[in-house]
């Protein structure tokens, strides 16, 4: 027990190295603030600046992506203590007390203390479960776009994307200025949702995000690739890997395209998982179609002292992440007395007044890439919880048999039970749920989480007890 | 067995990083995932430890759990987010089929 009470307090515990992270840790540093960064990557940037610091000379990779080497050249001029290569599987509330974080640093696990917790998890893709996403070949945009930023790797063989959103256009082009072949684009966004996004028009003009955004398609129509729009279904075909893609239009078009590699992409969604875990209340964002967590103006959660800031509190994007962490840190360092009431307001009055500049262009973005393959009848055969195999009909079969919600599922069916602890189930599961029983996904809810909210071997147990002993 | 699934932009400067995966040498390169590893090499990763056949990867950033390989010792292992390392015997699986884990 010793170990516990001697573990250090910090004044602010940053969960995550990404856009809303590094900037936090920035500003944390500014008001004197004790900080502690814990990033499971072994190098600041997030998913979106990923290995920023080796790759961000590649011009292939676009003016958005260079943007983050500044973010993470002042994130290293100003940390005091970061540790890359630290996953935070649980965190520990109690009233009036500082938070304990238990980590797994390298084989072991560890711990910490902070009176405050920012998590700045960012965020991941919806799943889109289709007949064949299990396959190899089969794959996420986002995926092929870390192995391009991380590891400098690209498609032996011509890739077909499907799916419709920003980052879908930027992959392309990525690909493309880097030699990959890419075969077609299956867009799926239907042509009517530019009426749903009209009336949003004049808050993603004032956001100024529309200049980057008519680049981006300028680039992607310039590279001539094959697009089949109005796609309503696909499927992945193939004998112990993907062959082909066959695709069908909300028109009654068919067709079958041959490749080896299918990238799925409908957005992304916050990566909840963590705050779930800590027990912060979330709430269904039916503009984004995924759950977040329920926020205050300071990325304060239900739970006390802790925070969240960036993609995981809602999806914003890159731009709006530094100003919600910076935000957080200024709402902290007042809470801990570091900052009187007017000292936070006037500091946070510009942050804020950029923040909501960027945010009203989101709901036009939003409105104009809905899900759709995600959102789609989906065959009784197709695999919904990828860790241990159970599929759309087995969770119709128990939804039947009386399994009223996410969590009677996991009990029945052992779906969202796996390794990835839902992250890639749970949003079909509560929708399958929603269909059959006809409520709403709000009311459906999401699977309880527990920790430790990634896998951690015994050994990591066994060599820290060692230490202690 | 596919062929390798991904290539590299440039071959870099980078040294050399020689492992095995299911006894076979495989050549890295330091720095690469074990991930990068292997789909440079060939076109699956793993068997899926139920039954339902090869898989190659999905997510690649550490959420979605569906690339554990395992040491011949029998340490399992992200390939993700695991950096490879000279003398790493990895198995995939493909082995022992089904009971592979």
């Amino acid at each position: 027990m010793n170990a516990r009470l001697e573990a250090p307090v910090f004044d602010l515990a940053i969960v995550g190295a990404g856009p809303a992270g590094m900037a936090a840790a920035v500003e944390a540093a500014a008001r004197g603030l004790a900080a502690v960064v814990l990033d499971e990557q072994p190098a600041p940037g997030g998913q979106i600046w990923r290995n920023i610091e080796a790759s961000g000379g590649r011009a292939s990779l676009g003016g958005s992506y260079a943007k983050g080497a500044a973010h993470a050249a002042a994130f290293r001029a100003a940390v005091a203590d970061y540790r890359p290569g630290t996953l935070v599987w649980h965190v520990e509330t109690a009233d009036h007390e500082p938070a304990r974080l238990w980590l797994m640093q390298g084989e072991r696990v560890g711990q910490l203390r902070a009176r405050r917790v920012l998590i700045a998890p960012g965020a991941t893709e919806r799943p889109v479960p289709v007949p064949g996403w299990t396959l190899p070949g089969a794959m996420t945009v986002g995926a092929l776009q870390t192995l391009l930023k991380g590891a400098e790797v690209v498609p032996s063989a011509p890739v077909v994307l499907a799916g419709n959103g920003p980052l879908l256009y930027l992959t392309a082009v990525q690909l493309a200025a880097c030699g990959a072949r890419i075969a077609a684009v299956l867009w799926t966004a239907p042509p009517g949702a530019w009426r749903g996004a009209v009336p949003h028009l004049p808050g993603f003009l004032a956001s100024g995000t529309w200049r980057a955004g008519l680049g981006l398609m300028r680039d992607f129509r310039a590279l001539g690739i094959r697009v089949v729009r109005d796609v309503a279904a696909i499927e992945i075909t193939g004998d112990g890997r993907a062959e082909a893609v066959r695709y069908r239009t909300a028109g009654g078009a068919s067709g079958e395209i041959a490749t080896g590699l299918v990238a799925l992409h409908e957005g992304v969604i916050p990566a909840t998982n963590l705050a779930r875990a800590i027990g912060c209340e979330h709430l269904w964002d039916e503009a984004q179609a995924a759950f977040r967590p329920r926020l205050g103006p300071w990325g304060q959660t239900s739970v006390e002292g802790v925070l969240i800031a960036g993609d995981g509190g809602g999806i914003a994007g890159a731009d709006a992440a530094p100003l919600a962490g910076r935000l957080a840190v200024l709402g902290a360092a007042h809470a801990l007395g570091r900052l009187t009431l007017p000292e936070r307001d006037g500091l946070a009055a510009p942050l804020r007044r950029d923040l909501d500049r960027i945010l009203r262009g989101r709901a036009f973005i939003d409105r104009l890439y809905p899900p759709r393959l995600a959102r789609a009848a989906l065959p009784d055969a197709v695999v919904v919880c990828r860790c241990e195999e159970v599929t759309a009909g087995a969770v119709r079969g128990a939804v039947a048999s009386g399994a009223q919600g996410p969590n009677q599922i996991k009990a029945f069916l052992r779906c969202g039970m796996g390794p990835c602890q839902g992250r890639f189930c749970d949003p079909t599961v509560t929708r399958l749920i929603a269909e059959a029983r006809g409520v709403p996904e709000a009311e459906v809810g999401q699977f309880r989480l527990r920790p430790p909210v990634k896998p951690v071997p015994l050994t990591a147990f066994a060599a820290a007890g060692e230490e202690v002993a | 067995m596919s062929g390798a699934r991904f290539r590299r932009l440039a071959e870099t400067g980078r040294p050399r990083v020689a492992i095995t995966v299911d006894g076979a040498p495989v050549e890295a390169m330091q720095g690469d995932t074990l991930m990068t590893a292997i789909l440079t090499a060939r076109g699956r990763l793993r068997v899926s430890e139920f039954g339902d056949g090869p898989r190659a990867g999905f997510c690649l950033m550490g959420a979605c759990q569906d690339c554990w390989v395992r040491l011949e010792d029998g340490r399992r292992l992200r390939a993700c987010t695991t950096f490879a390392e000279a003398g790493m015997a990895i198995l995939t699986g493909a082995e022992e089929g089904a009971d592979a884990f």
